[in-house]
């Protein structure tokens, strides 16, 4: 499980406990436990994978099954800043690998990774379905789209300034 | 609300929904009936938020207020399909379509246009709706909507997506109306069979049978279910009908529950659309506050319900066993079928689940009878059917046209051609379990059976046409790194059979490529099709295989001689300089991250080919076009 430090408020558990609270009894719950709790801390460690287990009573390794299984569910910090490129097919043959070619080239990690610092993390996804716009890059739910690798430094520029 | 009160309040705002829905000099004497003059539609669906719209809406009500304006409706719809020209905004009554829509050009539009006594703003206009001799063509007839036939998508941009007011006006609602007053679950189902609709999502599985074999079922407790897990990258037909009209699905949804005798419903959605997800809760909210959901709708007795449920981000979830395990908060692993989900579904109940394309269909054959419904499209696949047309096309957007229209319908006269004047070379349709359909294919018929046959697939209708410029060995390996990476591991021959098949069009891609390769996918596919456990697995070969049925040769340049001819493997590329065309301005060489350059002023340069990385740069850089790929 993921190795980095835990460090939860007693708010974040408040919150989480009352999530857990209002889906309790409902068939199926576990899935939108967890995205409520990634929302709520950002990703899934392993100190509220098992507080969701006990208090749903389900097994830590199912719990752990579904949090795996789901590329969307995180068990690792992501940066302060997450960038994603679209791969689906209407931006990849408009040329989307060379933008994420060109933003890995630029923050010194490859897809999937954050920054040292923790700025910036970067993946990759399959259609947001901002077709029209092909090849785009979401940065903090902001859609850049019709890009080129050239438009990848002004674009991030903006955020690492900040 | 009972069936009387909601014909009152359709009744409310008809004129309202009619001024967008008829020609000029109608709607003009209509708008006189409704307290707005004019009315701005402006798109808030995924595309043209992203292109921010929402700033475009901003500012026109800001200005409207300076202005003082207080007679001009501004309404945030869904989609209207032609995204590559976002924001997109029309006027009405007179069906003016601005495109590429700025704050600023709202600024002027409101100025301009919506002023008592103002004038369309010409220049601002999607310039195909403007004649030579100067006169405003109304957009419905421009080429991109003139060969359209709207049915699943007969709301999206044309009513508020967030009202259901203006949902209820337009019709929402009046099939479920008389459906409970009118029809016995049985008529139903058989009006649906009789239809002769077929499920949108990809198989193409006849919806009225579907409906009957739940109904037949054993169970007190049984379910409906809405797939709107569109995982196809390139098909967003589904997220555009959550996002612009988002009660037909949950009406819809009520008629079969009725029809089958369920009572709770759950429509499971992507979480990669957060628009669509927050509309259909809105929507959610509303019908039950209106009676339209939960305890006695319409005053008829019958309950239902529906839940939301969000994925995330496993494209194995569109299958629909899968949906079903996630749904019940497991791993979205399929199962075995049968059962189907007929007879065992959700929480192992009989459940009915369609995609979001199909329901948008439902309420229209309520209305207009299975008679309509099967007067359009072919033999075997009747209705329309809604296309998400990308890649290498000018008008990308979503179509919706009658089955069996031409492909060249779609791509020349919807789709406005190819861009830069280059060749059509495919289009890929059905994503990744689908495949190619070549230049000398392109006045096929679009239908299912006709799909199916050479070798390709419906799917759920994403369409990614592509140029000579696409290398078709690369794009085999685009889909097969998207199944070997979306497989979910459960059984053997997709976990493994992707990985290998991925292994060999890699080779084949690095100039590694072997003769015996091309036996060695065959039997590799072969064997998936036949012994994978779901239909991902099962369709994962398609794209392969259909590629190298339609461009055997590329594939044979590739491996003999160690050739792309669409000049996209890098490696089998090399860059060359034309010594007649390069002026020795040295840019090139100086831009060469790898020092591969050398030449001295004035005079051509050259490349070394075993320092060249093939980045590219020195194509970006040189201004005389004397670089090339070869």
């Amino acid at each position: 499980m993921a190795k980095n430090k835990f460090e939860g408020t007693a708010e974040q558990m408040n919150e989480l406990l009352d999530c857990i609270r209002a889906h309790s009894g409902e068939a199926g719950a576990l899935m939108p436990v967890l995205h409520e709790a990634q929302n709520i801390y950002g990703y899934l460690p392993a100190e509220v994978q098992t507080v969701i287990a006990e208090r749903l009573n389900i097994p830590l390794a199912e719990v752990y099954g579904v949090a795996t299984f789901y590329s969307q569910f995180s068990l690792t910090p992501k940066g302060k800043h997450r960038i994603s490129v679209c791969l689906g097919t209407a931006c990849y043959v408009k040329g989307s690998d060379k933008v994420l070619e060109a933003i890995e080239k630029e923050l010194r990690i490859s897809c999937g990774e954050s920054t040292p610092d923790g700025k910036f993390s970067i993946e990759s996804c399959r259609c947001v379905g901002a077709c029209g716009l092909a090849p785009v890059m979401i940065v903090d739910g902001e859609v850049y789209g019709k890009l080129t690798a050239k438009d990848v430094a002004g674009i991030l520029d903006k955020y690492i300034k900040d | 609300m009972t069936c009387e009160q909601l014909k009152k309040l359709a009744a409310e705002k008809a004129d309202l929904i009619n001024v967008r829905k008829i020609v000029r000099e109608q709607a003009e004497k209509l708008a006189q009936n409704t307290a707005y003059r004019k009315q701005v539609l402006v798109c808030g669906g995924t595309g043209c938020t992203s292109s921010h719209s929402l700033q475009v809406i901003e500012q026109l009500e800001k200005s409207l207020k300076e202005l003082g304006i207080d007679d001009v409706l501004v309404v945030k719809t869904g989609c209207f399909g032609l995204c590559a020209l976002g924001p997109i905004m029309i006027v009405y009554p007179e069906g003016a379509f601005y495109s590429q829509m700025t704050p600023e050009h709202a600024r002027t539009v409101a100025e301009k246009h919506l002023i008592k006594g103002g004038e369309i703003v010409k220049e601002l206009l999607y310039a195909e709706t403007v004649h030579e001799d100067g006169s405003v063509i109304p957009f419905a007839e421009i080429p991109f909507y003139k060969h359209q036939m709207r049915i699943a998508l007969r709301n999206c941009g044309v009513i508020a997506a967030e009202c259901i007011e203006e949902a209820i006006a337009a019709g929402d609602y009046s099939a479920l109306a008389k459906v409970l007053t009118e029809m016995t679950p049985e008529q139903i189902i058989n009006e649906i069979k009789a239809s002769g609709l077929r499920g949108r999502g990809g198989a193409g599985f006849p919806t009225g049978l579907k409906w009957q074999f739940t109904r037949e079922a054993q169970g007190d407790v049984k379910y409906v279910c809405c797939n709107a897990d569109e995982g196809d990258p390139g098909a967003f037909m589904d997220r555009s009908v959550l996002e612009g009209d988002p009660h037909t699905v949950l009406e819809a949804m009520t008629i079969a529950g009725y029809a089958i005798g369920a009572q709770e419903g759950y429509i499971y959605v992507r979480a990669e659309y957060p628009i669509a997800v927050e509309r259909l809760n809105i929507a959610i909210e509303q019908a039950r506050k209106f009676g339209l959901l939960g305890k006695n709708i319409l005053d008829s007795g019958f309950d239902f319900d529906i839940h939301v449920r969000l994925g995330a981000g496993a494209f194995v979830c569109g299958e629909e066993t899968a949906l079903i395990a996630s749904i019940e908060g497991k791993r979205g692993e399929p199962r075995p079928k049968p059962p189907f989900p007929a007879q065992s579904g959700v929480f192992r109940k009989p459940t009915v689940i369609n995609n979001v394309e199909t329901w948008a269909n439902i309420a229209p054959i309520i209305l207009n009878g299975s008679e309509w419904f099967a007067s359009i499209g072919t033999e075997k696949s009747k209705g329309t059917k809604v296309f998400a047309v990308g890649g290498k096309i000018h008008n990308v957007g979503l179509v919706e046209v009658p089955m069996g229209t031409p492909l060249r319908t779609i791509i020349y006269d919807i789709g406005g051609g190819i861009p830069e004047g280059k060749k059509f070379k495919a289009a890929q349709t059905g994503g990744p379990s689908g495949g190619c359909i070549p230049a000398t294919h392109i006045n096929i018929a679009m239908d299912f059976d006709n799909l199916t046959a050479i070798g390709s697939m419906m799917g759920s209708g994403g369409l990614i046409v592509m140029d000579e410029n696409t290398c078709m060995v690369d794009i085999a390996k685009f889909y097969l790194e998207f199944t070997a990476d979306e497989s979910c591991g459960k059984c053997a021959p997709c976990r493994i059979g992707t990985k290998r098949l991925l292994d060999l069009l890699t080779k084949i891609t690095e100039g590694k490529g072997e003769p015996e390769d091309l036996d060695k996918i065959s039997r590799l596919a072969r064997h998936m099709k036949s012994s994978s456990l779901c239909a991902l697995g099962q369709s994962a070969p398609n794209p392969v295989l259909s590629a190298m049925e339609h461009f055997g040769d590329e594939y044979m340049k590739h491996i003999y001689a160690k050739k792309c001819p669409s000049g996209v493997c890098k490696s089998l590329l090399n860059y060359y300089i034309d010594p007649d065309k390069c002026r020795g301005c040295t840019l090139c060489k100086r831009n060469c991250p790898v020092n591969a350059i050398s030449g001295e002023v004035k005079s051509p340069h050259v490349i070394d080919s075993a320092k060249c990385i093939k980045c590219g740069q020195c194509i970006a850089h040189c201004k005389f076009g004397a670089i090339e790929k070869k």
